[in-house]
C-alpha cells in the first residue's frame, strides 16, 4: 500500500471496503493525517489512519477496529488527537439503528505499526469506547459536530429532527445533553447534515434538511435564519467560510454549489454548476478561503478558486519583476490576468461516487478525497496557484 | 418613261447651262461670286475643259488610243457639243444686247425728270426766305408779352400749391372721415417737405401743426385698426404699409404685426391642445384599459384583419383620431402660419428691399424677427404634435399614423419654401423620425406580448388534454384561419400546437413588417429622407424590431430554464420540449427566412454593422439546447423523485418476499413510455447501437458490479463466483465516464437516454443509502429486471441501462444483511406475470 509518486501527482490509496466517512485529524497540526471509516455489513468495520509523508510522497496506514457497525460519519476532536466521534449503523433484531459514540484510539497504535507493519492488517487494535451519544428518544444520528477550535468538551449531534448539544465530562467518558433544538413542521423532517460555525464565539449552528438551510443560536437553541429552497433538491452538505463570518457554502442534489451571505437569504451570492451529478461535500480551505473543494457522485472532485467572494477579493498584488525572477517563468501570462472566479482543477482519479473530501489540518495546500469504492486520493493545490496566492 | 426622260433632259439641260456659265465666267476671268475655284485647275493638257488644253496633244492622244469607231463617235459627240456651245453663245449675246438698250432708255428719262425737280426746288427756297422774315418780325412784336405770361403762370402754380396747403387740414379731415387713409397719407406726404421747410412762417406753422394733429389721429386710428385684429390680412397689410410711410418705427411694427399674428395662431394652437387635453387625468384609466384591450385585440386577430377594428381600434384617448388632428393642425395652424409669413415678407422684407427702408437694414431685422417668431410657434406646435403622437399607442392600424405623419411632413415643406434656412422642416422630420422609432418600439413590445400570450395559450392547451375548437383557434393566434377547421377532428397534439404557434408568430411578424413598411412607401414624402432609406431600415426595423424579437424569443426561452430550475418546474415539461423544437426550427430555417424577408422588403443597405444571421442562429441553437437539456432534467427529476421516494420510504430489512413488481416501477415505465411518445412527436428518432438478440432477457449477477472486488481483491474478497466476462464489459464501459446531467443531442434517443440515466443514477444513490434484508434485495432484483425488460429500447446504448441496473443490484447486494439472491427463473416469472 505504499506508493511513491512524482511530485504534484496524486497519491492513491485503496481500502478493502466501501467507505463514506473521512476527516482530517483536526488536532494534529504537524503530521498530515486523515481518518477514514469503512462500511461493511459482513465484516468488522475499520478506521484507517492515513499518514502522508509529504517529503517522500508516501502513505502510511494504520487500522483500528470499529466493531460497533458501519461508519457513516466521522469527526475528530479539535483538542485531543486520540479522540474521535463516529456515527454508525447497528443492526439488531432485523432493525437498523443509527448511533453515535465518542472513541479513543489506543495510545500505541502508532508505535506498534512501525515495528511490524504487516501485523496491523491481521491483528488490528480496537478503538476504546468513551461514551455513547445516544438518546433513544431522539432517533437516528446523522452526524456529530465538534465545537470548532474548542477544548474538545462540546459536541452537537444531529438525530432525525433534533439537534443535541452535549457536554463531555470525565475525559469524555460521560456525555450529558445540555440543550436541544427541534425542527418542527409538516411531515417527517430530518436533518441531513450540519456545521458548527467557528464565528460568533461558536454560538451558531447551521443545519440542512431537505432543501432548506437553517441557522440556530446555540445559546437559546432557536432558529435565527432559514434559507428556504436553498437548493432545488436535497441539500447534502454545508461549510462556513473560516474568514468571513456571514458566508456559507452549500451543495446538493441539483448539482449546484451555492455561496450564501446569511444576511440575505433570498439569493445566493454565487452559484457554481460544474458537476454533472449530486454534490455531496463542500469544503473551504482553512487558510485561504478562496479555495473550495467539492465532491460529487459524478466521480469527480473539483477545486475552485472563488476569489471574488473570498476574504482576499483582490488577491495579493503580483509584481511582474518579482515573478519573472521566480522559477515559474512560463506562468507569467497567467499571473497577469485579473483575478476571476474559476475552476482550478478537476480531479478524475476516482471511478465511483465521491462522497467526501477534506483539507489537511497540517498542510493547507493538501487535501484528500474518498470514493465509495474505498479509494482515497491525496492531491495538492497546483503550485502555480499556490505561489500566486502566497506571493 | 416619257416623264422620266423629260425630267432627265431638264436636269441635264440645267446642268449644262451652269457649266456653260461657268466656262464663260472663266473665260472672262471672273470667279463664282468671288470664291476661289473649288477644284484646283486641271493641268492636264488633254482635259478639254481645262485651261491648259492643247488640241494637238489631245488629237494625238485620241488618234493613238482610240479605234476608228471610237474616233467617229468622239467626233460626232464633239460636233454636237460645239453646236450647242454656239447656240448658247448666241443666246447670251442677244440677252445682253436687250439689257443695254433698256438701260440707255432709262438714263435718258432720268435726265428729263431732274430738270423739272430743279425748278421746283428754286421756288421752295424763295418761299422759305419769306416765311423766315415774317416770323422774325412777329417774335420781335410779342417778346414783352411772353415774359409776362410766363410770370403769371408761375404765380398761378404757386397759388394752387398754397391753396392745397391751406386746404390740406380740411382735406385730411375729410379723408379721415371717409377712412380714405391711403389718400390722406399720400396727400400729407406731398406737403410734408414744404411745410417742414417753411415752418418758420407762423401761417405755415399753423397748417403744419394742424396736419400733424390730424395725421397723429390718423396714425392712431390706423394703429387701433391694426390692433383690433378683426380686419382681414389685406387690410392689415395696407395698414402696415401706411404706417411705415408715416415713419412709424419698423421694428415696432414688426413686433406688433407678429404679436397680432401670434394671438391668432395661438388660438389655433389652443384649439389643438384642447383636443389632447382630455387624456390628462380623467381618461387615463380608460386609456390604460383600452390600450390593454387594444393590445389583446391586436394579439387575438391579425392587425390586417379588419373585423376586430371596430371595437379595438378607435383610440378613445382623444376625441379625434390622429389624422384628423394633424389635418386640423395643418389646415389651421400651418396654413395661417404660411399666410403670416407670406404677408410679413411682403410687407417688411420684399417691399422694404426696394424703398428707402432698405438702407435701414430693415429686411435683415425683420427677417430675424420672423425666424424667432416662426421657431417659437413651431416649437409649440411640434410639442403638441408630439404629445398627440405619443398617445398613439394602439398598434392596430399603422396607416393612419403614417398618413398623418406624411401630411404633417408634407405641409411643413411649404414653410421650408417660404423660409429657406429655417430649422423648422428639419425639426419636423426629426419628429417623424422619432415617431417612427417609437412605433418600431411599440411593435416590438406588441410582438413580445403577443408571443407571451401565445405561450400562455399553449400552456393552457397543454394543461387541458382535450381541447375544444375554440381554444385551438386561440392557440393558433386567430391569424391562422385553418386552425378552427383542423382543430375539429383531433385533440391538439404537440406538433399541431408547435406549427400553429410558429405560424401565428410568423404571421404576426409579417403583418408587423407590413405595417412598418408603410413608413417607406414611395408616396410618403419623408420616405426618401436618408434616415428612412438607411437607418430606419437597418437599425430600426431589422435590428430593433426583427433581431430584437428573435433575441427576445431566445432569451425568454432561456428564462424558462433558469426560473423553473430550482422549484422543479413551474413550466410544464411539454412546453419546454415544444419551445426547444421551436428554437431549433428557428435556427435551421425560420431566422434566415425572416431576415431575408425583412431585407427584401426594406431593401436594406447595411451601412452600419448589423447582427449576422449566424449569430442569431447560434443563439437560437443555444436556447434550444438549453431547453432540451432542461426538459431532460425536469423529466428525469420527476421520475427520480418517484424512485427516490419508493426507496426511502420502505423498510427494506423487514420486507416480505417479492411476489410482484412494485407499482412504482410500472409507473416509471409508463411515464418513460409516454415521455418517449411525447418527444417522438417533435424530434427524430436518432441512432442507437445495435441490440443484442436477448436485450430484454439479461440476467444480473448480484456480485458483478463491485468493481473494487476485482481491483482490490484482497483478503476480504467474498468467495462468491464472479462473472468475469461481465466484469470486463463493465470495465470497458466504465473507461468512458458517464456524465449524468449532460448535454443531449436533438433526437429522441439521446433525450430518452438522458432521462433514464438521471433516473437510474438516482435509484443507485438511494439504494446505497439503505440497508436491505434478503427479500429487500430480491425485490430490487425483480424491479431491476422489470426495468431492464422495458427501458433498453429507449436508449442509444443498452449497455448503459445494463450497467446502471447492474450497479443498483450490485450495490443493494452489498448493502444486504443476508444476501441470498432470487433465482433468475423466478424473477422472470414474476416480471412476465406483472
Amino acid at each position: 500500500n505504499r506508493l511513491k509518486m512524482e511530485d504534484d501527482a496524486p497519491v492513491i490509496y485503496g481500502l478493502e471496503f466501501q467507505a463514506r466517512a473521512l476527516t482530517a485529524q483536526t488536532a494534529e497540526t504537524d503530521a498530515i493525517r486523515f481518518l477514514v471509516g469503512t462500511q461493511s455489513l459482513k465484516f468488522d468495520n475499520q478506521i484507517h489512519i492515513i499518514d502522508f509523508d509529504d517529503e517522500n510522497n508516501i502513505i502510511n496506514k494504520n487500522v483500528l477496529l470499529h466493531q460497533a457497525g458501519e461508519i457513516w460519519h466521522i469527526g475528530a476532536s479539535p483538542a485531543d488527537k486520540a479522540v474521535l466521534t463516529t456515527c454508525y449503523n447497528k443492526t439488531s433484531d432485523s432493525r437498523v439503528v443509527s448511533c453515535a459514540a465518542v472513541w479513543r484510539m489506543p495510545s500505541d497504535w502508532d508505535t506498534g505499526n512501525h515495528e511490524s507493519p504487516d501485523d496491523s492488517a491481521h491483528n488490528p487494535q480496537t478503538l476504546e469506547l468513551l461514551c455513547h451519544l445516544d438518546d433513544s428518544a431522539h432517533g437516528n444520528a446523522a452526524c456529530v459536530l465538534w465545537e470548532p477550535m474548542g477544548d474538545g468538551k462540546r459536541v452537537i449531534s444531529l438525530a432525525d429532527n433534533h439537534a443535541l448539544l452535549w457536554d463531555l465530562q470525565e475525559s469524555s467518558t460521560q456525555a450529558t445533553v445540555s440543550s436541544t433544538a427541534t425542527l418542527e413542521g409538516k411531515g417527517q423532517l430530518k436533518f441531513t447534515s450540519g456545521k458548527w460555525s467557528p464565528h460568533h464565539n461558536c454560538s451558531q449552528l447551521a443545519t440542512a434538511n431537505d432543501t432548506a438551510i437553517r441557522g440556530w443560536d446555540l445559546r437559546t437553541m432557536s432558529q435565527i435564519y432559514c434559507i428556504e429552497n436553498a437548493h432545488g433538491q436535497l441539500v447534502r452538505d454545508l461549510d462556513f467560510n473560516p474568514n468571513r463570518q456571514y458566508y456559507l457554502a452549500s451543495c446538493g442534489d441539483d448539482c449546484k454549489v451555492k455561496f450564501w451571505d446569511v444576511r440575505n437569504v433570498q439569493e445566493p451570492v454565487k452559484t457554481l454548476e460544474e458537476h454533472s451529478h449530486w454534490v455531496w461535500s463542500v469544503r473551504y480551505n482553512h487558510s485561504h478561503d478562496q479555495l473550495v473543494l467539492t465532491a460529487s457522485s459524478d466521480s469527480r472532485l473539483i477545486l475552485s478558486n472563488m476569489v471574488s467572494i473570498s476574504s482576499e477579493p483582490f488577491g495579493h498584488l503580483v509584481d511582474d519583476d518579482e515573478l519573472s525572477e521566480g522559477e515559474d517563468n512560463h506562468q507569467d501570462d497567467k499571473s497577469k490576468e485579473p483575478l476571476k472566479d474559476s475552476v482550478v482543477s478537476t480531479y478524475e482519479e476516482h471511478e465511483d461516487s465521491v462522497y467526501a473530501a477534506e483539507w489537511s489540518s497540517a498542510d493547507p495546500w493538501l487535501f484528500a478525497s474518498l470514493s465509495y469504492d474505498g479509494r482515497l486520493v491525496i492531491n495538492r493545490v497546483p503550485r502555480a496557484l499556490k505561489y500566486r496566492i502566497l506571493l | 418613261m416619257m416623264d422620266g426622260e423629260a425630267e432627265g433632259s431638264v436636269s441635264a439641260d440645267s446642268g449644262r447651262k451652269r457649266r456653260v456659265h461657268g466656262m464663260l465666267k472663266l473665260y472672262y476671268g471672273l470667279n463664282e461670286e468671288g470664291k476661289a475655284p473649288e477644284q484646283p485647275e486641271s493641268l492636264d493638257p488633254c482635259d478639254i475643259n481645262g485651261p491648259h488644253f492643247d488640241p494637238e496633244l489631245y488629237l494625238n492622244k485620241l488618234r493613238r488610243e482610240c479605234s476608228l469607231a471610237e474616233l467617229m463617235d468622239q467626233e460626232t459627240c464633239m460636233v454636237k457639243q460645239i453646236r450647242s456651245l454656239d447656240s448658247d453663245m448666241q443666246t447670251l449675246v442677244y440677252e445682253n444686247y436687250n439689257k443695254f438698250i433698256s438701260a440707255t432708255d432709262t438714263i435718258r428719262k432720268m435726265k428729263n425728270d431732274f430738270k423739272k425737280m430743279e425748278d421746283e426746288m428754286d421756288c421752295l427756297s424763295t418761299n422759305m426766305a419769306a416765311i423766315t422774315e415774317f416770323s422774325a418780325r412777329i417774335s420781335g412784336t410779342l417778346q414783352d408779352q411772353h415774359v409776362q405770361i410766363t410770370k403769371l403762370s408761375g404765380v398761378h402754380t404757386l397759388l394752387r400749391k398754397l391753396q392745397f396747403l391751406f386746404e390740406l387740414p380740411a382735406r385730411l379731415n375729410k379723408c379721415l372721415e371717409l377712412q380714405a387713409y391711403a389718400q390722406a397719407v399720400s396727400s400729407h406726404r406731398r406737403a410734408r417737405c414744404v411745410l417742414q421747410q417753411y415752418s418758420h412762417l407762423p401761417s405755415f406753422k399753423g397748417i403744419q401743426d394742424d396736419c400733424h394733429a390730424i395725421m397723429d389721429k390718423l396714425a392712431q386710428e390706423l394703429r387701433q385698426k391694426f390692433r383690433d385684429g378683426g380686419s382681414s390680412a389685406k387690410d392689415l397689410s395696407e395698414c402696415v404699409e401706411l404706417l411705415l410711410q408715416l415713419d412709424e418705427p419698423a421694428e415696432e411694427l414688426c413686433d406688433k404685426f407678429l404679436s397680432h399674428a401670434r394671438s391668432r395662431l395661438e388660438s389655433d394652437l389652443q384649439g389643438l391642445e384642447a383636443e389632447i387635453r382630455p387624456t390628462a387625468s380623467a381618461v387615463k384609466d380608460a386609456l390604460a384599459a383600452s390600450t390593454q384591450k387594444q393590445l389583446s385585440g391586436a394579439a387575438a386577430g391579425s392587425p390586417t384583419d379588419s373585423s376586430p377594428k371596430t371595437s379595438a381600434l378607435p383610440s378613445p384617448s382623444s376625441k379625434t383620431d390622429i389624422l384628423e388632428f394633424i389635418d386640423r393642425g395643418c389646415n389651421e395652424f400651418v396654413s395661417s402660419l404660411c399666410l403670416v409669413i407670406t404677408s410679413y415678407q411682403e410687407l417688411f422684407i420684399n417691399h422694404a428691399q426696394t424703398g428707402e427702408l432698405a438702407s435701414k437694414n430693415i429686411p435683415q431685422m425683420a427677417n430675424g424677427k420672423l425666424h424667432t417668431f416662426v421657431d417659437d410657434l413651431a416649437t409649440r406646435y411640434f410639442s403638441l404634435v408630439e404629445r398627440r403622437i405619443q398617445e398613439e399607442k394602439g398598434v392596430g392600424d399603422n396607416s393612419l399614423l403614417v398618413r398623418a405623419l406624411d401630411r404633417f411632413h408634407r405641409r411643413l415643406q411649404a414653410v421650408a419654401k417660404l423660409l429657406p434656412g429655417s430649422a423648422v422642416p428639419n425639426q419636423g422630420t426629426e419628429i417623424v423620425i422619432r415617431a417612427a422609432m417609437e412605433r418600431v418600439k411599440q411593435y416590438l413590445t406588441a410582438l413580445q406580448s403577443f408571443y407571451m400570450d401565445s405561450l400562455t395559450d399553449v400552456r393552457q392547451a397543454l394543461a387541458t388534454p382535450r381541447l375544444s375548437v375554440a381554444s385551438a383557434s386561440v392557440a393558433g393566434g386567430g391569424a391562422h384561419l385553418g386552425g378552427a377547421a383542423s382543430g375539429r377532428d383531433a385533440p391538439n397534439s404537440l406538433p399541431e400546437l408547435l406549427s400553429s404557434l410558429s405560424a401565428s408568430i410568423l404571421n404576426q411578424i409579417k403583418s408587423v413588417l407590413a405595417s412598418v413598411h408603410l413608413f417607406t412607401a414611395k408616396d410618403i414624402t419623408f420616405s426618401n429622407k436618408p434616415y428612412f432609406k438607411g437607418e430606419f431600415c437597418s437599425q430600426g426595423v431589422r435590428e430593433s424590431l426583427v433581431v430584437s424579437f428573435i433575441k427576445f424569443v431566445c432569451q425568454s426561452s432561456r428564462q424558462f430554464c433558469e426560473s423553473a430550475g430550482d422549484k422543479g418546474g413551474s413550466t410544464p415539461p411539454a412546453l419546454l420540449l415544444l419551445l426547444s423544437r421551436l428554437c431549433l426550427d428557428y435556427e435551421t430555417s425560420t431566422i434566415s427566412y425572416i431576415l431575408t424577408l425583412t431585407d427584401e422588403q426594406f431593401l436594406v443597405q447595411h451601412h452600419s454593422p448589423v447582427t449576422p444571421v449566424t449569430t442569431l442562429c447560434a443563439e437560437a441553437r443555444e436556447a434550444a439546447q438549453k431547453l432540451l437539456n432542461h426538459y431532460v432534467k425536469v423529466q428525469g427529476l420527476i421520475i427520480s423523485q418517484m424512485l427516490r421516494k419508493s426507496v426511502e420510504t420502505r423498510d427494506w430489512v423487514n420486507t416480505i418476499e417479492p411476489r410482484n413488481v412494485r407499482a412504482v416501477m410500472k409507473r416509471v415505465v409508463e411515464d418513460t413510455t409516454s415521455i418517449d411518445v411525447q418527444v417522438g412527436l417533435l424530434y427524430e428518432e436518432g441512432v442507437r447501437k445495435a441490440h443484442s438478440s436477448d436485450s430484454s432477457k439479461r440476467t444480473f449477477s448480484v456480485y458483478s458490479s463491485s468493481r473494487q472486488q476485482a481491483r482490490y481483491a484482497a483478503s476480504y474478497t467474498p468467495s462468491a463466483p464472479m462473472d468475469t466476462n461481465l466484469l470486463s464489459n463493465i470495465h470497458k464501459l466504465f473507461s468512458e465516464r458517464i456524465d449524468i446531467f449532460s448535454s443531449v443531442e436533438f433526437n429522441k434517443v439521446s433525450v430518452m437516454t438522458g432521462i433514464i440515466k438521471i433516473s437510474l443514477k438516482t435509484f443507485l444513490e438511494c439504494v446505497r443509502l439503505r440497508t436491505f434484508g434478503r427479500y429487500g434485495l430480491q425485490q430490487i432484483q425483480v424491479d431491476c429486471h422489470y426495468l431492464q425488460m422495458y427501458l433498453w429500447r429507449f436508449v442509444s446504448d443498452e449497455n448503459l441501462v445494463h450497467f446502471l441496473l447492474d450497479e443498483i443490484v450490485g450495490s443493494s447486494a452489498h448493502r444486504c444483511l443476508d444476501p441470498a439472491p432470487m433465482e433468475q427463473s423466478v424473477i422472470e416469472v414474476i416480471c412476465e406475470r406483472g
